[in-house]
C-alpha cells in the first residue's frame, strides 16, 4: 500500500526539465527525425508496435523518441496513447495465406512449392560490428517476381493427414481483452491476443524453458512468412467489404510431436505466432508457448511453468509488469513505518526472551 | 488490367486506400472538388480491432488494433466514403471525395484515367520490384549426405 504525499512540486518540474534536458541529448547534434527511426530502427518500431498493441509506424517512433529508446516505455506510451481514440470497429480476420511475401523459410522441407527465400534477415550476418556501414548495398531484383501464390507448408503434410487441422469451425466471436477481464480457464483465441501483447524477453524465456525440458514438444519451424498483407473491413455504410490499406507481418508456424491422446491419433499438431512488423523472434517463441498451453487439450501432463497458463497470461504484460515493480518507488511511508515499529517490538522482545533464557534454547531458535 | 467501362467501387475504393497518400495528392490536384462539395463527416482518427485466425486458417482471435482514418463527403450529388490505415487525413479526405466523384458519370472516366489508373499502376509497380528484390534471395539448400 502506498499514500499520497503533497508537496515537491518545484522538484518535480525540474525532474522533467532534467528528463526533457538528457533526452534531447547534445543539441550541437540534429535531433532524431521520425523518419530516421521508422526507416533505421524499423525493427524497434515493429516491436513498440505489437507491444503496445497498436499498428501505426509514426506514432510508434514518436513513442521510442520521446522514451529515449526505453522500448518498454515507449510500448507503454502507445499503450497510454491508444486510450484516447475511437474505436471504430473489427476488421475482417487477416489472410496471411495471401501474404506479398518477403522471406519464407521452413525448417521441416528444403523443397517447399514456391521456395525459401530469405529477405532482410541477420541469421547469416556473422555478428561482427560493421564500422563502415555507411555504404548502402543496392539489391538487383530478380528477373521474375516471386509466385503470387505461396502455399501454406504445413498444408503439405496435412494433404497426408499427419497434422491436425485447423479449421474456422462455427467461427465464434472471440474475447477481446482491451473490453474484458483476463479470466481462467482462457481458450485459444482469448491466449493468442495476450501472447500478441506479451512481452517479448518473457516469452522468449518461457519458449526456451519448454526447449530445455520443461514441457518437451520437440518442435520444427514448419514455416516462417513475412510480408505485406491486406487490412480489410466491411463498414455498415457500405455493406461490402474494402481494402484500408496494407500492414507487415511475421507469421510462425511451429510443428510438434504428439503421441496422441483424447481421442486424437498421433499427428503432428501447430504453434502459433503472430506479429506486427518483422519480428520473427517473437513470433517463434509465441508459437512455442502457445502449443506449451494447449496440454490440457491435448491430454499432456501439465507440469511445467509455460504450461500453466495462469502463470504466463498473468506475467506477461510488460505494461503491467513494469508498473506493479516500478510502483515500489512510490511513497510507501506509512507502510515502512508500521514494519518498522512492528520489527523494533519484536527485536525488544527477542533481547528479554534471550536474557531470562539459558543460550542453549536461544541457539535453536530462528527468526 | 480492369477493361470493364466502369470499375467497380470496392476496387476503386481499396486503391484510393493503398495508394500513397503523396501521389494521390498529386493525382487529385487536377480535379478541383466540386461546388456542392460538404464534408459530412470530418476526417476522424480512430481504432479498428485487427483479427487474426488461430494458425493463420482457424477461429478468429483479436491480435492487436491499427490506427485508420475515416471521411464522409457530398461532392457532386454523391456521397463518397473513405476508410484509411494510418492517421493522414489528407489521405482520407481525397480518398472520399474521389470516391463521391468517381460514382459521377460524367466525371468517372477522366477521374480513372488520371487518378486511378496511374495509382493503380504505381502500386502494381513497387509491389512487383518489392517482389523481385525478396526473389533474389531465393535459395536452393542442398543437403549433404554423409557416410558416403
Amino acid at each position: 500500500m502506498y499514500v499520497a504525499v503533497k508537496g515537491g512540486e518545484q522538484a518535480i518540474a525540474r525532474s522533467l526539465e532534467l528528463l526533457a534536458e538528457a533526452r534531447r541529448g547534445d543539441t550541437a547534434v540534429p535531433e532524431l527525425e521520425l523518419a530516421q527511426i521508422r526507416g533505421q530502427l524499423r525493427l524497434g518500431v515493429a516491436r513498440v508496435m505489437q507491444e503496445g498493441s497498436l499498428y501505426d509506424e509514426e506514432l510508434a517512433a514518436l513513442a521510442i523518441r520521446q522514451a529515449a529508446g526505453d522500448m518498454l516505455e515507449a510500448i507503454f506510451l502507445l499503450r497510454a496513447y491508444r486510450t484516447t481514440l475511437p474505436r471504430f470497429g473489427y476488421t475482417l480476420p487477416l489472410d496471411t495465406t495471401a501474404m506479398r511475401v518477403r522471406r519464407r523459410v521452413s525448417g521441416t522441407f528444403k523443397d517447399i512449392p514456391g521456395g525459401q527465400v530469405l529477405g532482410p534477415t541477420y541469421d547469416y550476418t556473422q555478428r561482427l560490428l560493421d564500422f563502415d556501414a555507411a555504404v548502402a548495398a543496392e539489391v538487383a531484383p530478380a528477373d521474375v517476381p516471386l509466385p503470387s501464390d505461396m502455399p501454406r507448408v504445413l498444408d503439405l503434410l496435412d494433404a497426408e493427414a499427419l497434422i491436425e487441422r485447423i479449421e474456422p469451425g462455427s467461427d465464434p466471436e472471440p474475447v477481446d481483452l482491451t473490453r474484458e477481464p483476463l479470466m481462467f480457464p482462457a481458450d485459444r483465441a482469448t491466449r493468442l491476443q495476450n501472447l500478441s501483447r506479451g512481452d517479448e524477453g518473457f516469452l522468449l524465456g518461457m519458449a526456451y524453458s519448454t526447449q530445455r525440458g520443461y514441457a518437451e514438444s520437440h518442435p520444427f519451424a514448419g514455416e516462417i512468412r513475412m510480408g505485406e498483407v491486406d487490412v480489410r473491413i466491411c463498414p455498415e455504410e457500405l455493406g461490402f467489404a474494402i481494402e484500408i490499406g496494407s500492414i507487415v507481418l511475421t507469421e510462425c508456424q511451429m510443428i510438434n510431436q504428439f503421441h496422441g491422446g483424447n481421442g486424437v491419433p498421433p499427428q503432428f499438431t501447430r504453434g502459433y505466432g503472430l506479429t506486427m512488423g518483422e519480428g520473427e523472434r517473437k513470433a517463434m517463441a509465441m508459437a512455442l508457448v502457445d502449443r506449451a498451453l494447449r496440454c490440457d487439450e491435448l491430454a499432456e501432463p501439465n507440469h511445467a511453468p509455460a504450461q500453466n497458463q495462469e502463470f504466463v497470461l498473468s506475467h506477461s504484460d510488460s505494461v503491467e509488469a513494469s508498473g506493479f515493480v516500478q510502483h515500489l518507488k512510490l511513497p510507501h511511508y506509512v507502510d515502512f513505518q508500521a514494519e518498522l515499529s512492528l520489527l523494533r517490538t519484536l527485536a525488544a522482545q527477542h533481547a528479554t526472551d534471550a536474557e531470562e533464557q539459558p543460550l542453549s534454547a536461544a541457539g535453536g531458535q530462528r527468526s | 488490367m480492369d477493361t470493364s467501362p466502369h470499375l467497380a467501387r470496392p476496387h476503386w475504393m481499396s486503391l484510393l486506400a493503398q495508394a500513397d497518400p503523396a501521389e494521390l495528392v498529386q493525382a487529385m490536384g487536377a480535379f478541383a472538388p466540386p461546388a456542392d462539395t460538404a464534408w459530412l463527416r470530418p476526417a476522424q482518427t480512430g481504432l479498428y480491432m485487427l483479427r487474426g485466425r488461430v494458425g493463420g486458417t482457424g477461429p478468429q482471435f483479436n491480435f492487436g488494433e491499427v490506427t485508420v482514418t475515416r471521411c464522409s463527403v457530398q461532392a457532386g450529388g454523391h456521397i463518397g466514403h473513405a476508410w484509411v490505415r494510418g492517421s493522414d487525413t489528407r489521405h482520407a479526405e481525397l480518398a472520399a471525395l474521389a470516391d463521391a466523384m468517381l460514382q459521377d458519370a460524367d466525371r468517372h472516366a477522366s477521374l480513372r484515367m488520371q487518378v486511378v489508373e496511374p495509382l493503380r499502376r504505381a502500386l502494381d509497380c513497387r509491389r512487383d520490384e518489392a517482389s523481385r528484390k525478396a526473389a533474389a534471395s531465393k535459395v536452393e539448400f542442398f543437403t549433404v549426405v554423409r557416410g558416403e
